[in-house]
């Protein structure tokens, strides 16, 4: 069996080599990398970010730039592979991944094969900065949503579990739910809204013969009683991600407010709130306005947030079973950032945005250091994006890191302070450049 | 691609289940290669089948007469019946030789995303076949995976007014197996259902 468990790697760690196989533009390619500052210049689309994106991959299993892996690799090939070796203090780990679009990844750990892919969660821990981020702050709460979520299953893997298991709980419901669109029980069934703790539709009469059997309740068919079963599932695992983001959003709110004055340069009041769906009436959990410290924030209450859900899918029932798709639950909340009272999407400036996308990813820096050492940095053409100000502060904040990867057409793109390796990335090809 | 009937069987082969194109032309060209006779026997013993299974009247396993040999038994416990969801769970379920009691294979379990909901499971033969009061105890072995546990749920609400004593298999470490290489999953649900050591 392989050594597992994320526990194992202690920090710091960084990545000594990487190698690639038909990894998107890559036939082939294989760079030797020191801990510090290693800057990879080239024009545009000649294949500097896949080299970034390749270790974000092995860090978080996904891409940063696409949903699917089919463009990850290289046109014509059948299967990506991305190798990289990693050092921690006393010990080296040798990680390979075979990415098949498709068809479920395969990956070796140390040469051994791991069963599944996420086990390796956690052996490469990283922190990417990209020109999306803007996204972030700018763009839809699924965006935000997924920096949480990803945030969270860098600071313990075992939440890459719960996600899988919610996203497929939602999947089953939201099959339900559409296959019972406009049915006539359907309609029954959202009367009764999902108060039928003793089984049986309110109103209907108690005792009797559809008692016991169930199978000839009158309004609502075999697959409309399921949709309770899956309510209650779509609770259990939702209230566990509910919970674990908000104490997630707890632990960022200080380290985002600091980071936003720093790399913003001036002293702003942020707010970040986790707006529920379930929540009464669009509550925002410690959206006071005290900058970094939200006095006596509870911790999340499990039995408390599954009550709430459970009240806010009786409440969504006939809405839900009209328009066939899942109202209520974590796949629905929102981030909610604020810039002294605006909230940051819609009302702030394009620097200020930057600021709070930097201050955001500079706080999951800084949290993932505090759970065990320095993640390793990948910032992926960002330094184009900023400022003078705001580059200069973030070079400042990032160069003291175990290890950086920066990506950039220029090397006037990059502040002095990170000073390092240079690569130069042509054609598909990578070479040393001092 | 191959010519005609060596591609089409290539073909044939890939459309079971576990066997990819690589393993569909390896069986092809064993095949190809075999002793005519075994192919003629393995050919004959396919058009049996489809000639011969049947379903058990009374629990759904696969059978070869009207019930299967289980339910034909008469030294089975008639008090206990253990719901699964597919015959080859009862043969899993048969290698302990600790279960004495009857089976009923569901056919399945309940998931939207692929249109199946409980009437499209044997659930009204199971509750036909508890309506006598001579079953107390129903074991609801469904798979310890998302849909096994909503269909166990499912179950289990329908079968509560019936105040019968309905169990689940517990979900835990391997036996033989190091508590370190249990992932989380498995490792919390043993956690829950840990018992008291009576020493």
């Amino acid at each position: 069996m392989p050594a597992r468990a994320p526990g194992e790697y202690p920090p710091p760690v960084h990545v000594t080599r990487l190698a690639l196989t038909d990894f998107r533009s890559y036939a082939s390619a294989e760079l030797a990398l020191e801990d510090g500052v290693s800057t990879l210049l080239g024009a545009n689309g000649q294949g500097k970010t896949n080299l970034v994106e390749a270790v974000g991959y092995l860090a978080t299993l996904g891409s940063h730039r696409v949903a699917s892996d089919a463009p990850l690799v290289r046109y014509g090939a059948q299967c990506a592979i991305v190798r990289a070796q990693i050092a921690a203090p006393g010990r080296a780990a040798l990680l390979e991944l075979e990415i098949n679009p498709g068809r479920p990844n395969r990956v070796q750990l140390n040469h051994s094969p791991v069963p599944r892919p996420r086990e390796v969660l956690g052996v490469l821990r990283t922190v990417l900065f990209a020109p999306e981020d803007l996204a972030l702050v700018k763009g839809e709460p699924d965006q935000r949503r997924r920096f949480l979520d990803d945030l969270l299953v860098a600071t313990a893997p075992r939440y890459a579990g719960v996600r899988a298991d919610y996203e497929r709980v939602l999947r089953q419901r939201t099959a339900l739910l559409k296959s019972l669109r406009g049915h006539p029980p359907a309609r029954a069934l959202a009367r009764a809204g999902g108060r039928r703790a003793d089984g049986r539709p309110d109103g209907a009469p108690a005792g009797g013969a559809a008692d016991g059997a169930a199978a000839d309740d009158p309004p609502a068919s075999g697959a409309a009683r399921t949709l309770e079963v899956w309510d209650e599932h779509l609770v259990r695992t939702g209230v566990e991600l509910v919970a674990a983001r908000l104490k997630l959003t707890a632990a960022l709110r200080p380290l985002v407010g600091r980071c936003y004055a720093a790399v913003a340069g001036a002293e702003s009041t942020i707010t970040v709130g986790y707006r529920q769906s379930a929540g009464r009436a669009g509550s925002v959990a410690g959206a006071g306005p005290v900058p970094g410290q939200v006095p006596g924030e509870p911790a999340p209450d499990p039995a408390g947030l599954a009550d709430g859900m459970r009240e806010a899918l009786a409440r969504s029932r006939a809405e839900e079973l009209d328009r066939g798709v899942c109202l209520v639950g974590p796949h629905r909340d929102d981030v909610d950032l604020r810039i002294g009272e605006l909230p940051a999407r819609g009302y702030a400036s394009h620097g200020e945005s930057w600021s709070m996308a930097l201050a955001l990813r500079l706080a999951s820096y800084e949290l993932l250091r505090s759970l065990g050492g320095d993640p390793v940095l990948l910032l992926d053409d960002v330094f184009a994006e900023l400022d003078t100000g705001r580059r200069e502060r973030l070079a400042s904040l990032v160069a003291g890191a175990e290890q950086v990867l920066v990506t950039a057409a220029v090397s006037a793109d990059v502040p002095p302070e990170l000073d390092g390796a240079r690569f130069e990335v042509a054609g598909g090809t990578v070479t040393r450049a001092g | 691609m191959y010519e005609g009937v060596v591609q089409s069987l290539i073909d044939e082969l890939g459309r079971l289940p576990g066997i990819g194109p690589k393993g569909a032309q390896r069986i092809a060209f064993h095949l190809i290669a075999a002793d005519p006779a075994d192919v003629r026997r393995l050919a004959a013993t396919l058009v049996e089948m489809t000639q011969r299974v049947r379903f058990c009247s009374t629990c759904g396993n696969v059978a070869q007469e009207d019930e299967c040999q289980i339910c034909r038994d008469q030294r089975r416990d008639l008090s206990v019946i253990c719901v699964v969801e597919e015959p080859k769970d009862v043969a899993a379920i048969e290698k302990i030789r600790e279960f004495r009691g009857r089976y009923h294979v569901l056919g399945g379990v309940i998931s939207p995303i692929d249109g199946i909901g409980p009437d499209d499971l044997r659930i009204r033969e199971l509750m036909a076949r508890l309506a006598d009061g001579e079953v107390t105890e129903v074991i609801l072995a469904t798979d310890p995976n998302l849909e096994g546990e909503a269909t166990a749920t499912y179950l289990a609400r329908m079968l509560k007014p019936l105040g019968l004593r309905v169990t689940r298999p517990a979900s835990g470490l391997p036996v033989g197996g190091d508590l370190e290489y249990a992932d989380e999953v498995t490792l919390g649900r043993a956690f829950e259902g840990r018992r008291l050591l009576d020493v």
